[in-house]
């Protein structure tokens, strides 16, 4: 689709920005295990930051971009009037989007550097990370469905092989095909609804589509826009971990941390987010599907919040933040307010992937130990680590003035007009989230040191890799705290950054007063729920175990996930892998088709058996088949042809 | 005249191929081949073919059978003695031979147009020039094609018969 | 006695020439000597040529006797080459008998 932006220009080179981790992809996949980890580190971090860079360049070239811009490269699919093919786009959401992924990620690449510098395989981690950033920029710049569609199933594949990249350890494979499963679930209803929106528009085209969307009048909508929307509500959901396909993500968290940080803070689970805003036309003409994405939304994030107050496991504890963050970017969408939750995905980026980055420097700093019942008193030891997260902390607390504030707050405003409980319900989860945040935190680093790390000669590893026994607790390497300095200062001051004001040309900004409480309530619910975990955590550390065994029910409920993974291999898990067992495997694949085939070949050998008897040796046998043969031929010549 | 000298002739065959099989001897056998080539070529000749009925005489009964009087006697053959199994194809030789027999009256009878019958001295063009007229200018390239085949068996016999070199 | 026609009439020619033949095929079926076998086979095909050289006389034409000339050829040199075979086959197995040559069984 030419614009008039577009035919002012000289082609931007856009296929240059996911291009460059391919190409470092193929280098260190090919080449990396003869590469010294100097080369393997410039490459693979080289490689982003120059996607970042053409980003800026790009950006800076485009200038204010009232139109998108699109580049054209081939046709891939023609079919009838079906007419795909690979085209990039850009407009005002996809450079939000392309600063995060190329900026964050870059940040977290040379994390990982640090993290990853004594792991087997770590020219095939490289390796991955960079093709995880080429399908994740392939995802953002698609300018159809199917494109994107590509990169959504590439970052799932990414996932997948990076979750288990320990793949020795028989949970981290589980984890690994956990996710890839349950993604598929969500890819499934993805599926159907491209083929509806091939059906109903005659295109897969972004521009396209939503412009005919546009057209039509919001009141008398088909049906079937409704079901497109719902069917790529379950794609979201599946890839944004939203009730019900989230379960894939805790158990996620085998994987390294900087996999946790990238994949599943800051870039692949925010895919959902992206395609929901990216289709806004489509779920504002389906009031019933923005609803359902806003009461899930909401559930989710109450739902994952409650969790994480129980967890032990330091990045469990954060991996239920993100699907409980993920929640409330749901609830902004699904309140109409589509840029404060694009808003809220960048302010969570920084904020979540310092979280983890910084979770990972303190797991690094005690040789591999997550669980925070062992930690403690950690502030003077690693004090880097320690300020930077809590840098973390209030943003997502949302503190005045930091980055979380400004965006939940934009959410939380959207939803009071969309309705009040959801208003309520969502204040109520910030103090839930301010709470279980400051108990890790207060957990981690304040108290005694609870853990035996650096008190005994010899450790031993736990299961999560890191084991290079330094013996005594200490700071990060540079290289690693760093990224997390810049990340501390994005979360505090990137608030400022006003991203819906930008993205208005896309999504309007609803106007109107609202009570103050509404600006108010999160902010005094964000501090109660520091004061709070101050109070349990480090003034009074008995409260918390008098309660939990006051309230054991509800307590053991939590703690348990409320058992939803046991619900589902009870109800969907077993019963498949058992129908599969007994029906298809045994009396389907065994019995029938081996039976045919191997029937076919008895039966051939059987009549090769009979045959075989012709062949006797004897001579005169043969010749007396000859004349048989040759009477039988004179016969059939005389009575019925012959050439007379 | 004709038909008395073709019966003689044929009755001689007959009783002939008739020795042939039934004799227990091989030179018996060859014995009785070559009678049966000979009355041949006295029918040949009645047919009007004298080349070919001299041919039969010089190359089937003077060089052929002699070979395979040859072979007999360098073999030593001796009487054939009777076999100990019988084989299906013994069953199953006589109605299948008796068939075949009646099929070949029934369609010599039904497919033959009528003729005059023969006689001697009615047909003119097997005499040696014509034969060799039409060998040489109509079918050329089979007369090459099988002395090309004579050369083989040539080479073929030679490498089979030889005693091996040690 | 039933008034002998003054000249044979072709298909008889074609009956003796079909006697022979089957002569032929019985002696092949039913002989154990392989040399036996072997003159059947000249028995048959002598029975074909004497067809070739009676069609050609109905015809007019010296084709058959062509024809004729050529299986004479190529029966000389079968004979040669099968005798030169039917040598070494002596020569290997010390049998004549065409049942013990049964080596293709199965």
């Amino acid at each position: 689709m030419q614009t008039s932006t577009e035919t002012l220009l000289a082609s931007q080179q856009l296929w240059l920005i996911p291009i460059l981790p391919f190409l470092g992809f193929l280098l260190n996949g090919i080449f990396g295990k003869r590469l010294p980890k100097a080369a393997i580190n410039v490459i693979a971090c080289g490689s982003v930051l120059l996607s970042f860079l053409w980003v800026l360049k790009t950006l800076n070239a485009l200038g204010s971009l009232e139109t998108p811009y699109v580049e054209h490269y081939y046709t891939w699919i023609q079919s009838g009037t079906l007419n795909i093919s690979v085209d990039f786009a850009v407009d005002r959401l996809t450079e939000v989007m392309l600063l995060i992924v190329t900026g964050v990620g870059f940040l977290i690449h040379v994390y990982a550097v640090g993290y990853m510098a004594h792991e087997g395989g770590y020219y095939r981690f490289f390796a991955y990370f960079n093709l995880f950033m080429f399908f994740m920029l392939i995802l953002v710049l698609g300018a159809n469905f199917l494109v994107l569609f590509v990169g959504w199933e590439g970052v799932g594949l990414c996932s997948y092989l990076l979750i288990g990249f320990y793949f020795l350890e028989k949970f981290a494979t589980d984890a690994g095909n956990k996710a890839f499963i349950v993604n598929r679930i969500g890819d499934y209803g993805f599926s159907l609804a491209v083929f509806l929106i091939a059906i109903h528009f005659g295109s897969l085209d972004f521009g396209r589509v939503f412009s005919q969307v546009k057209d039509m009048p919001v009141e008398s909508s088909p049906g079937w826009i409704t079901a497109i929307s719902l069917l790529l509500l379950v794609g979201a959901a599946g890839k944004s971990a939203q009730i019900p396909l989230y379960v894939w993500l805790p158990d996620a968290m085998a994987g390294p941390t900087p996999v946790s940080a990238l994949i599943h803070a800051a870039t692949m689970v925010t895919a959902g987010v992206y395609m929901i805003a990216r289709s806004s036309q489509l779920y504002l003409h389906s009031a019933f599907a923005l609803n359902l994405v806003a009461i899930i939304g909401v559930a989710t994030a109450f739902f994952a919040a409650t969790i994480g107050l129980l967890q032990n496991d330091i990045k469990k504890v954060f991996a239920y933040s993100t699907v409980s963050q993920l929640g409330y970017m749901f609830l902004g969408l699904g309140a109409g307010a589509f840029s404060a939750g694009i808003f809220h995905l960048m302010t969570h980026a920084f904020f979540k992937a310092l979280l983890f980055l910084g979770a990972g420097s303190v797991i690094h700093a005690l040789g591999g130990e997550q669980d925070m019942r062992k930690m403690g008193g950690l502030a003077r030891k690693i004090p880097i680590t320690c300020v930077v997260l809590f840098c973390a902390g209030v943003a997502i607390a949302g503190v005045p003035f930091t980055s979380g504030h400004y965006s939940k707050d934009a959410i939380l405003d959207a939803a009071y007009t969309l309705s009040p409980w959801m208003f309520w319900l969502g204040t109520f989860t910030a103090f839930l989230t301010a709470f279980y945040v400051f108990r890790a935190l207060f957990l981690t680093f304040f108290g005694e040191y609870r853990g035996t790390y650096g008190r005994e000669p010899v450790h031993e590893h736990s299961g999560h890799g890191d084991g290079h026994g330094h013996g005594a607790i200490h700071e990060s390497p540079p290289i690693m705290w760093i990224p997390l300095a810049i990340l501390a200062v994005l979360s505090l001051v990137g608030g400022f950054i006003n991203v819906p004001k930008f993205l208005e040309p896309m999504f309007k900004l609803s106007e109107g007063e609202l009570p103050s409480f509404v600006s108010l309530g999160p902010m005094i619910a964000g501090l109660t729920g520091i004061g709070l975990a101050y109070v349990f955590y480090v003034l009074a550390p008995k409260v918390p175990e008098q309660l939990a065994s006051a309230f054991s029910g509800l307590y053991v409920l939590i703690y348990n996930k409320y058992f939803v993974d046991e619900l589902y291999d009870a109800t969907v898990v077993r019963p498949v892998v058992d129908g599969s067992r007994t029906l298809l495997w045994r009396t389907a694949d065994a019995e029938l088709i081996d039976g045919t085939v191997n029937g076919i070949g008895r039966t051939a050998s059987g009549i090769g058996g009979v045959l075989r008897l012709l062949q006797s040796g004897f001579i005169r046998s043969y010749a007396a088949w000859v004349v048989a043969g040759s009477i039988t031929v004179v016969l059939v010549m005389a009575l019925w042809g012959g050439s007379r | 005249m004709d038909a008395i000298l073709f019966l003689i002739f044929a009755g001689i065959a007959v009783i002939c191929g008739l020795n042939l099989v039934l004799q227990k001897h091989p030179i018996s056998s060859a014995l009785s081949l070559v009678g049966v080539m000979g009355s041949l070529a006295v029918l040949y000749l009645l047919l009007g073919g004298e080349f070919i009925s001299m041919a039969q005489l010089i190359v089937y009964a003077g060089a052929i059978m002699v070979l395979f009087i040859f072979v007999i006697m360098l073999l030593n053959a001796g009487t054939e003695r009777p076999s100990r199994r019988r084989l299906w194809a013994q069953y199953a030789g006589v109605p299948l031979l008796a068939a075949m027999l009646a099929i070949a009256f029934y369609i010599i009878q039904r497919a033959l147009p009528p003729s005059p019958g023969v006689h001697f001295g009615a047909f003119q063009h097997g005499n040696p020039f014509d034969i060799g007229i039409k060998l040489f200018e109509n079918y050329v390239l089979p007369f090459e094609v099988t002395s090309l085949l004579i050369l083989i068996a040539i080479i073929g016999a030679i490498v089979l018969a030889r005693k091996e070199i040690n | 006695m039933p008034q002998l026609p003054s000249a044979a009439p072709l298909s008889w020619y074609l009956i003796l020439s079909a006697i022979l033949f089957v002569l032929g095929v019985a002696g092949f079926l039913f002989r154990r000597n392989i040399i036996t076998v072997f003159m059947s086979i000249e028995l048959m095909l002598n029975a074909v040529n004497l067809s070739f050289i009676a069609f050609s006389y109905q015809l007019g034409q010296n084709d058959g006797h062509i024809f004729s000339f050529f299986v004479m050829v190529v029966a000389a040199a079968e004979a040669a080459v099968g005798l030169a075979i039917i040598l070494t086959v002596f020569k290997n197995r010390q049998t004549l008998e065409i049942d013990e040559i049964s080596s293709l069984k199965n």
